[in-house]
């Protein structure tokens, strides 16, 4: 059983620092790698100070926003202006296809996600956290768990509690809104904004949500010092280093640290070591599946916020899936479609009914049964998707889908042509099952299927 | 009253008084207990809960974890996302179909394994994983596969 490869690729050991094959999960290996140092050094400071660090280094949202960390944690009211209790809750319901990244902070360095969480407690002055894991994550939950336990035995913790909340299988409860209604015992549908979570979040209180690898880079960031943490990277939009999750086809998969900035091309090829099986890349799923698929021509692009887009591309959760030319770009498009049509929670008529209608659309053009005049309709689909719903889950159906049929418009064209799929069964991705066709009991889906 | 009663009163203390948030963790609870949800189990957590069975169904049925039908004692989740798939994920998937004779989301005739396909699992770069009672297995293989159902038939409890 081969473990992910987890390591530091370029630049600076920030996120993963200390971390060097053995996962510093005792409170004292972490602390024998400068573990809390930032925390006690943090809380003799004012929590203004704090959040004006985090401000200076310009640390932006992991989890796919990419949103001012530090500017998000200003919005939150001083508990001398709110007469209700201020809370953190922490984002580890990693679901993103392609991202795996958080996983490994929680097994590798779960301690220095607690001690961002109490930098950050302490910054927005809340006693209260709460980290939302997903169901599935039981190895890593142990991981946390454990850390936590003795961090609190430890008497690390001081007034904070931290409490870890496991969520159930819902990719939706990744969204902050989704992830508050499914944490107050809820089903994990989103909600409309405003008010903001910093306003009103969780209970009706001011709450701050972050991404875990967000949170975890805060420690990272006192201990290397805003002014210098600004400049790593590509500054000063996208500062720092990232956990980028490489995989697909490419011989070296893993998690890579590495700076903002570096192409995507280096990433691939120098840190990945290529395609493999003499194989030519096709496509990479950028930022994740949620996001417009990039092609060959664009693989010199910097992997920062502004560079990705003006090319029409996002960083997302540091996704990087190299997809070669043996993969059906309409099987990935309709494999893509029936993630987003399994996990829509059905709040938004454009999103429940769209999503259904891009899978079965994509399924005829897959089949060959599909006309010219259907690309029309999913671009058209798409547009009727996009900006239209309360959260963002049908746009990331969208997006991906209307970039495979504009940058490979040929392709679908071929399916049309040849009243098939030109793979004629070669495809890697041929005929591969989505968990929503588990619940297609209809006659029509059946025969759809079979 | 039950030990199951008593296991929620315990998790219900980890949130503000007057919150539903207990609810998922209850659940969860209830299906390590009885191996899925059925309607007596749900009446059970609502019970402890102090909410309405109507209220705690509509909350399991959201999520996909919860069986609402009964499952085998043991489970075999493989994941079938785009970065499992790109390596293989349909063929491991179909392994499983052969060994042990049914379609995902079926149980074996002798009630000992459910086989589901589930969405991305978030190991992306060690396809095909697999969870076994939950637990990863990574770079899973089809040949991998006659050895992990030997293993999860003897080995398991």
């Amino acid at each position: 059983m081969a473990a992910t490869r987890v390591t530091v690729a370029d630049g600076p050991a920030l996120v993963l620092a200390g971390y060097e094959g053995e996962p510093l999960r005792s409170l004292a290996s972490y602390q024998a790698a400068g573990g809390y140092e930032q925390l006690a050094q943090a809380r003799a400071q004012d929590p203004q100070q704090v959040i004006g660090e985090i401000i200076e280094s310009n640390l932006r949202g992991r989890g796919g926003a990419f949103f001012p960390t530090g500017r998000k944690a200003s919005f939150i009211p001083t508990p001398d202006k709110i007469a209700k209790p201020i809370y953190i809750t922490v984002n580890a319901d990693e679901s993103e296809p392609g991202t795996f990244k958080d996983r490994e902070i929680m097994l590798k360095v779960p301690h220095r996600l607690i001690e961002g969480c109490l930098i950050a407690a302490h910054a927005i002055q809340s006693r209260n956290v709460y980290i939302y894991i997903r169901g599935e994550y039981l190895a890593e939950w142990e991981s946390l768990q454990g850390a936590l336990d003795e961090a609190r035995a430890a008497g690390i913790l001081g007034e904070v509690d931290i409490v870890i909340h496991r969520g159930a299988g819902a990719y939706i409860c990744g969204e902050e809104t989704a992830l508050l209604e499914s944490l107050e015992g809820k089903r994990g549908q989103p909600r409309s904004k405003p008010p903001f979570p910093a306003i009103s979040g969780v209970y009706a209180s001011p709450t701050l949500i972050n991404n875990v690898e967000s949170i975890t880079t805060i420690p990272a960031v006192l201990a290397t010092g805003p002014a210098e943490y600004a400049k790593i990277g590509a500054p000063p939009d996208s500062t720092g280093t990232r956990l980028f999750c490489l995989s697909g086809n490419v011989e070296r998969p893993g998690v890579y640290e590495a700076p903002h900035g570096i192409t995507a091309r280096h990433l691939i090829y120098d840190i990945g070591g290529g395609v493999p099986d003499g194989r030519e890349l096709k496509a990479v799923m950028m930022g994740g599946s949620s996001f417009p698929v990039m092609t060959p021509g664009d693989l010199d692009t910097a992997l920062d916020a502004n560079s990705l887009g003006q090319k029409g591309y996002f960083i997302g959760s540091g996704v990087v899936t190299v997809i070669d030319d043996r993969s059906c770009i309409v099987q990935f498009a309709l494999r893509v479609a029936q993630f987003y049509m399994h996990e829509s929670c059905g709040k938004c008529t454009p999103c429940r009914v769209g999503t259904r209608w891009l899978v079965q659309i994509l399924r005829a053009v897959e089949n060959g049964t599909a006309q010219e005049r259907d690309l029309e309709l999913l671009l058209d689909v798409c547009d009727r998707i996009i900006g239209k719903c309360l959260c963002v889950l049908g746009d990331s159906a969208a997006m991906p889908v209307a970039s495979c049929v504009t940058k490979f418009r040929e392709e679908f064209r071929a399916h049309l042509a040849q009243g098939g799929c030109p793979f004629g069964g070669d495809s890697t991705l041929d005929h591969l099952f989505a968990p929503v066709d588990q619940h297609a009991h209809t006659p029509v889906a059946q025969e759809a299927l079979s | 009253m039950s030990a199951l009663y008593d296991e929620i009163q315990e998790v219900r203390k980890r949130y503000p008084p007057g919150t539903r948030s207990a609810v998922l963790p209850a659940l969860r609870l209830a299906q390590e207990r009885y191996g899925w949800l059925s309607r007596e189990a749900i009446e059970e957590v609502a019970d402890a809960l102090e909410l309405t069975p109507a209220y705690c169904f509509s909350v399991a049925s959201f999520y996909d974890m919860f069986h609402l039908e009964p499952v085998g004692r043991h489970t075999v989740e493989v994941c079938t996302n785009v970065c499992c798939g790109l390596l293989g994920a349909q063929q491991v998937l179909e392994a499983f179909e052969q060994e042990l004779g049914v379609a995902p989301g079926e149980t074996t005739p002798d009630g000992e394994i459910t086989l589901r396909a589930v969405e991305c699992l978030g190991g992306c770069s060690t396809p095909t994983i697999v969870a076994i009672d939950h637990r990863y297995r990574q770079s899973v293989t089809p040949a991998d596969v006659p050895t992990i159902l030997e293993e999860l038939r003897n080995g398991g409890d």
